[in-house]
């Protein structure tokens, strides 16, 4: 095995050497990364570094959470909110298995979280010694990069590369595994030196001028250019840039799930979101624009419904920064490759000022066709049970859209992308390649310590709260303020509907009971209130949002509601259907 | 339309690695045909070569996924034209057969075997070459009392490549150079902007 060589940033300071064990060479190269929080849970192969973080708690913040999968998550909505990696500890075995969900979930939204397991003694590797079990094979394809350290004097070097693989190029999960006896090991330690080069690592590729040059042209040349933005924009810290361009060229641009955020919901050009519940104009006009800009977007399935429908009379430019991307699921005309931070300007500076009212009139007159059948009676139903359209918009008018979003997997995950209302960036935390149902909890609780100065509101299904309700227990100990809506519908309700729809009603086990919710809080020392009738709602928001601690609000709706619009499965994005 | 292709991936010498880009192509329920590990022609770089049966869209496809791997520095990959391989094989076979039938000394010598052990009681050839021509030595042997046959994975030399060496210099480099984004599609703009 090759030792992991970190390109020096800091010369070394020669009169600093000492000896330090492996633990408390992990702490040090936490706070040398700016670490200032940790979600972890300790067992028996990670207890020499939670024997040495017991010295650091006054520099390093560790939440005990209930289980590891709610760690990971928290690390997730930690590093979503704040822009900076999220730290995990677990121990062997199944405290390393438990973090596999959770793995799979960044490595698909691009999340840079650096997960730190203890693993059994480097002589009982391979001997299914107790709590042993093959972690880094079980992670590597749901891993951007992962490492096993069995010598202490690896773990500066390594800890080094981890961080800067996880937060560089196209962010991701990283996973380093320490021996026991690494960790207990004395070395001779020379300092931390970040890594900011790895000779076969590529985050950043190479800027083609003449790319760029010929995207501006294309869009230059274009009547109907469409921007569509994903989380890139987001990652790359490009708001300002994008905002810039696309205000620059006057072009209507349309959100994925996971880019939600990064432009202001009522900012002129934002004409909303796109996808298989997305809105009506934004997949219509999908296939009539004639030059398709994505932006830090990888044509997910769900965004693009049938590859063969998709914008096939466009012209595609495709910005993204990972080389990977171009060409995946969409052909590009033009890929512009690189961190879309410095691309945008670039492609900015070649645009003429424009602005397309008839285009955009297109947009606004699908958005009527939809507000008419959709949107009206879901924000103001006619009906005595509540929707979770009109609970969203309850929310928007006592938060103003300045509140982190966090939301769980299902139809309340799309109603409330839909119409939540968003002021600034990395305010949309969700679960969108993997949909794990449970992430909302943890990840919320991650997203308060990431946006410790920001109201964060967690809206989850019936279902999948009961995935990680466990980390109520978190909420408690740690005194995590954040609001919790359960939005109640007493069904698996997106499979519902689906069974609905294309399965003749025939509703097989998404029938799901709850417990009572608002006791269960209450037995967790978390205040909390259930709402069923509207006119209690407004009431009930803002007391929750007053609420000086966590508070958990539970809103019954109705039973049988579907999301619409929808893309159905196999089908265009042209054939969305408005009910 | 499927074909024969082998990708040449170069990557630092880490444990793991071959598993990580193993599972690449299983994830995707692609048959690996042939895989083969061995040094590169730089001290502490290694290079895989291996072998499947797709389409050139999966396999361009399959080479950036692979090439994106935090542990390798590039990937290629080559249909049979552009490449010049070998495989090598070896056969056991009864030595008496050998000592009594001169017919199957002319045998081997046709087939460009060579004798590499000989015993009282078996003698081992070894014969390098494409595929069709090992396969057509066992038929050849087997009725003379083939024992036991093995052949290696795939090694190939990228007809037009000038090595890794300079390419390895732009490796080192912090800011990334032309060499290291080259890429069958960014350097066919010509053809690419055809609208």
């Amino acid at each position: 095995m090759q030792t992991i060589e970190a390109k020096t940033t800091l010369d070394i300071n020669k009169q600093e050497v000492e000896n330090i064990t492996g633990s408390e060479a992990v702490l040090k190269a936490l706070l040398a990364e700016g670490v200032d929080t940790i979600f972890g849970y300790p067992g028996g192969a990670i207890m020499p570094i939670y024997d040495a973080l017991y010295d650091y708690t006054d520099r390093l913040n560790h939440i005990l959470v209930r289980h590891e999968q709610g760690g990971i998550h928290a690390a997730q909505g930690y590093a979503r909110t704040s822009g900076r990696p999220g730290v995990v500890f677990a121990t062997s075995g199944p405290g390393a298995t438990n973090l596999v969900t959770g793995l799979a979930d960044a490595m698909i939204d691009s999340t840079p979280v650096v997960c730190v397991t203890g693993q059994v003694f480097a002589h009982l590797l391979g001997t299914d010694a107790f709590q042993e079990t093959d972690v880094i094979n079980i992670t590597t394809p749901v891993t951007k990069w992962n490492y096993q350290v069995t010598d202490a004097s690896e773990i500066p070097g390594v800890l080094a590369k981890a961080f800067y693989i996880a937060k560089s190029g196209r962010p991701g999960p990283v996973l380093i595994d320490i021996t026991k006896n690494a960790q207990i090991q004395q070395f001779e330690y020379k300092g931390y030196q970040s890594c900011n080069h790895i000779r076969s690592y590529r985050p950043r590729p190479l800027i083609r001028k003449e790319y760029i040059e010929e995207a501006a042209r294309l869009i230059n040349a274009a009547e109907r250019p469409f921007v569509i933005f994903g989380q890139g924009v987001i990652l790359g810290k490009a708001e300002q840039e994008f905002k810039a361009f696309i205000e620059k060229g006057g072009i209507p641009s349309a959100w994925t799930i996971l880019g939600l955020s990064a432009l202001p919901t009522d900012h002129p050009l934002n004409v909303g979101m796109l996808g298989m519940h997305g809105n009506y104009g934004p997949n219509v006009l999908t296939n009539e624009c004639d030059v398709l800009i994505a932006v830090g977007m990888r044509f997910d399935d769900r965004v693009t419904g049938r590859l063969d429908k998709y914008a096939k009379q466009a012209k595609v430019i495709h910005l993204d920064i990972d080389p990977a991307e171009i060409d995946k699921n969409v052909k590009a005309t033009v890929p512009v490759w690189g961190d879309c931070k410095e691309t945008l300007p670039l492609l900015s500076a070649l645009l003429e000022q424009k602005v397309y009212p008839q285009w955009l009139q297109r947009f606004h007159d699908c958005t009527k066709k939809e507000i008419d059948t959709v949107i009206h009676a879901e924000l103001n139903p006619a009906e005595e049970i509540m929707t979770m359209g009109e609970v969203i918009r309850e929310l928007n008018e006592i938060t103003g859209g300045d509140a982190v979003i966090v939301t769980d997997v299902g139809q309340h995950q799309m109603v409330a992308c839909r119409y939540a209302k968003f002021n600034q960036s990395k305010s949309n935390v969700t679960s969108g390649g993997l949909g794990t149902m449970g992430f909302a909890l943890p990840a919320a609780i991650g997203a308060k310590f990431g946006a410790k100065d920001r109201d964060v509101v967690a809206i989850i299904g019936d279902g999948g709260f009961q995935m990680t309700l466990q980390e109520l227990g978190t909420v408690m100990q740690s005194k995590v303020d954040i609001k919790i809506i359960i939005l109640n519908n007493r069904y698996l309700g997106m499979v519902r509907q689906w069974q609905q729809l294309f399965n003749d009603k025939r509703y097989s086990f998404v029938d799901i009971e709850s417990p009572d919710f608002v006791a269960l809080a209450k037995s967790y020392r978390i205040d909390g209130r259930c709402v069923s009738h509207r006119h209690d709602l407004k009431g009930a928001m803002k007391e929750m949002m007053a609420h000086r601690g966590a508070f958990l609000l539970e809103i019954m709706v109705g039973k049988e509601n579907n999301v619409f619009p929808m893309v159905p499965q196999g089908c265009g994005v042209g054939e969305i259907r408005l009910s | 339309m499927k074909q024969e292709y082998t990708i040449t991936v170069y990557t630092e010498n880490h444990v793991g690695l071959l598993n990580r880009i193993a599972i690449m192509f299983s994830r995707r329920k692609i048959n690996i045909e042939s895989l083969n590990t061995s040094p590169s022609e730089i001290e502490g770089i290694h290079r895989f070569t291996i072998v499947i049966h797709e389409t050139e869209e999966v396999v361009r496809k399959l080479t950036r996924q692979v090439e994106k791997q935090v542990d390798v520095l590039k990937a290629y990959y080559n249909t049979n034209d552009e490449i010049v391989w070998q495989e090598l094989a070896l056969y056991k076979v009864p030595t008496d057969v050998i000592a009594e039938k001169a017919k199957v000394e002319r045998l081997l010598r046709e087939h460009g075997a060579r004798a590499v052990v000989i015993r009282k009681d078996y003698t081992i050839f070894e014969t390098s070459g494409h595929r069709e021509e090992t396969d057509k030595l066992i038929s050849v042997l087997e009725p003379f009392g083939l024992i036991e046959f093995v052949r290696s994975a795939r090694v190939a030399i990228i007809k037009n490549s000038s090595g890794f060496h300079e390419k390895l210099k732009e490796f080192e480099l912090d800011e990334p150079g032309e060499e290291i984004i080259e890429n069958e599609y960014l350097d066919k703009g010509k053809d690419v902007f055809v609208m």
